[in-house]
């Protein structure tokens, strides 16, 4: 387990109180303009050294993306935008850093803009999220208050002014670009990458987005170093993560522990075991509803970072662990995410419009045992035409859960669903005749 | 993608308070000159807050103008976002989470003490007029799970009695208290915590 001296966010069940007071009795605000007087390649190359990688599910090296911001400020101005849309099922961990601290948040986005050179930083956050906001709201007027933030902020001789954004129910909006979309108010469809945001993003200027989690660790990482946050977990899986663990466990609950620890000691010692005992584990969910799931066997050895669960076909994604026991039939469980993600869909494009739903209407005849047996198969061409025929990674995201049931729990479904076809084909037609004379014929 | 309707019977006129137009101008103040439109989302917010928690057709067209945009983009808007009501909702306005994380953990027997307590139907009014209930997708609190949201709060760690006493509560247009129902901490693992044990005792 992770000495308590290594986590990162010591208020995370809010013990201590969420103000700027109790904030600095932990360690933050407290040299910020030494850490800024260092200078941009400095905490670039720290934070490079750190080999943090992005906590909003792709994974992306944080050090790498700063870098990518251009080194001159031309005539259009630079932005951070913060991304708190926090909506990915299973996951709730962006919402404890706003509410609880908020001031490493803040924090952090001060020295991002200064080494991404931005003097605006816009935080989204999901409309949900509305009294986490409102504290998050008044942590920042208590920074504005201490000089913090604003003009020569913290003593740093750098300018900063940060606002809420809030967002209204759009699960895509937690997209990079469909979140620019959404601040610059407009509907939230994604757009087509290249150009990247880091080069044409938020009114089309230079903008670096960042997950909330990301960037509230940065502070940390420079007090104690790159070097200390690389030491824990694994190469290129560096650092310690939130990992939220829900479902059918004894005491669901969020935890921050080393990146590379074990799936088993994450459930049974922090989460209280599964309801019925090991046992009854039935699959697990590891990274929010968007990663394929993986069946019990693989859970006793599975560790908890980004390459392996990858190497498992699934993925780390936001760390939202959904623990499912064998109560819960794991067909529906899959047909309600698929419903999710036909309600959220952004319509922008046509195989994850209407594929989303295609999926969830298969899923739900599955469950309940109307499908006949080709469509089984049929539903996985179905997700196969959805990931990666789609402007973002909605498509990936809403086919990878289908697809990772469809991997290891076929048979499952198979069982369940046997009906013969509604129409049998006893002999070969050839293509390019009036099929549906000879349908008529052959039914 | 979801089905949004705007509600058959419209009001004629619609207008901005004083304290509303206060603070739609410090919002629209937030955002760079000329990208005044940014702050559609904001404002229909405040739209929507001060019409009893729906935004009527006349205010989309109200912030068209405020903030010098076609009336179509505002209503784009209006219609994408799911936590725009476009027809009228009740004063307690609920909202329970039923993706796979409560799901499992029993957000049913809250879906069902909605039909017992408010009303039969999703986006239905109940008796006294003052709630409606719905479904809706994940709210981002799971390991708080099952848990619903009353306007703006929370009620986190529910079963069925606990959600049918609020809604008692509610319904006697008392106030209940948000957060979690076992007397957790927050998200802290209950009564299993091994992680941060100074902060706790200190």
């Amino acid at each position: 387990m992770l000495k308590d001296q290594d986590r990162i966010f010591k208020n995370l069940y809010n013990d201590m109180g969420a103000d700027v007071k109790s904030a600095q009795t932990r360690g933050d605000w407290v040299n910020t303009s030494e850490l800024i007087a260092k200078g941009r390649d400095w905490i670039i190359n720290e934070v490079k050294d750190s080999q943090l990688r992005g906590r909003g599910g792709a994974g992306f090296p944080t050090g790498l993306k700063w870098s990518f911001a251009p080194k001159e400020v031309g005539s259009r101005p630079h932005y951070l935008v913060i991304n708190a849309d926090e909506s990915e099922p299973g996951t709730c961990k962006d919402r404890d850093i706003l509410r609880f601290e908020p001031h490493k948040l803040i924090e952090g986005c001060l020295i991002a803009s200064y080494a991404v050179q931005a003097h605006v930083c816009y935080i989204y956050i999901r409309g949900e999220y509305f009294i986490e906001g409102q504290k998050l709201q008044s942590a920042i007027d208590e920074a504005y208050e201490k000089n913090l933030i604003g003009k020569n902020a913290a003593g740093s001789g750098w300018d900063l002014d940060i606002y809420i954004h809030y967002g209204a129910g759009a699960y895509i909006c937690g997209e990079e670009t469909a979140l620019l979309e959404s601040i610059e108010g407009k509907k939230g469809q994604p757009r087509l990458k290249p150009p990247f945001p880091a080069l044409i993003g938020l009114y089309g200027c230079p903008t670096i987005i960042n997950n909330v989690e990301t960037i509230a660790v940065v502070p940390t990482i420079l007090r104690r170093g790159g070097k200390w946050f690389s030491s824990l977990g694994r190469e290129k899986n560096t650092g310690t993560k939130i990992f939220c663990i829900s479902g059918n466990v004894n005491n669901p609950c969020n935890v921050e522990e080393e990146m590379n620890i074990s799936l088993k000691e994450l459930i049974e010692v922090h989460a209280g075991g599964v309801v019925g005992g090991w046992e009854n584990l039935q699959a697990v969910i590891p990274g929010g509803s968007s990663m394929p799931l993986i069946p019990k066997e693989k859970c006793e050895t599975l560790t908890m970072d980004f390459d392996s669960l990858m190497a498992e076909k699934s993925g780390l994604g936001t760390a939202g662990v959904v623990v499912i026991n064998k109560d819960q039939d794991i067909i529906k469980c899959m047909a309600r995410i698929a419903r999710f993600y036909k309600h959220e869909s952004c319509g922008q494009c046509t195989p994850c419009r209407e594929g989303s739903g295609w999926m969830w209407r298969m899923l739900e005849r599955m469950a309940k045992g109307e499908a006949t047996k080709d469509e089984v198969d049929m539903l996985g061409d179905v997700t196969n035409q959805i990931a990666g025929h789609t402007i973002c990674a909605f498509g990936e995201g809403s086919s990878w859960p289908v697809q990772g049931l469809l991997r290891h729990f076929k048979k499952e479904i198979e069982e369940r669903n046997n009906l013969d076809p509604i129409v049998q084909k006893k002999n070969n037609i050839p293509y390019l005749v009036d099929q549906h004379l000879l349908d008529k014929k052959n039914a | 993608m979801s089905l949004r309707r705007p509600a058959k019977n419209q009001p004629e006129i619609f207008e901005f308070s004083s304290s509303s137009m206060e603070e739609a101008n410090k919002i629209v103040s937030k955002y760079p000159k000329g990208k005044q439109q940014s702050a559609v989302m904001a404002l229909l917010y405040i739209a929507q807050k001060q019409n009893d928690n729906w935004i009527p057709l006349v205010a989309m067209k109200c912030i068209a103008k405020f903030l010098d945009m076609p009336y179509i983009k505002v209503y784009e808007v209006a219609t994408f976002y799911t936590m725009y009501n476009l027809s009228p909702v009740g004063k307690y306005f609920v909202q329970v989470c039923t993706t796979t994380p409560c799901m499992i953990r029993g957000a049913n027997k809250l879906v069902e003490a909605c039909k017992e307590k408010i009303s039969d139907k999703e986006n239905e009014l109940s008796n006294d007029k003052s709630c409606s209930w719905m479904e809706v997708e994940c709210l981002g609190a799971c390991v708080n799970a099952p848990m619903m949201q009353i306007n703006d709060d929370y009620y986190e760690d529910l079963d069925k009695e606990k959600t049918v006493e609020i809604f008692d509560k509610i319904l006697k247009g008392e106030d209940p208290k948000p957060g979690s129902y076992r007397g957790r901490l927050n998200t802290e693992p209950e009564n299993n915590r091994k992680t941060l044990m100074d902060e706790k005792n200190a």
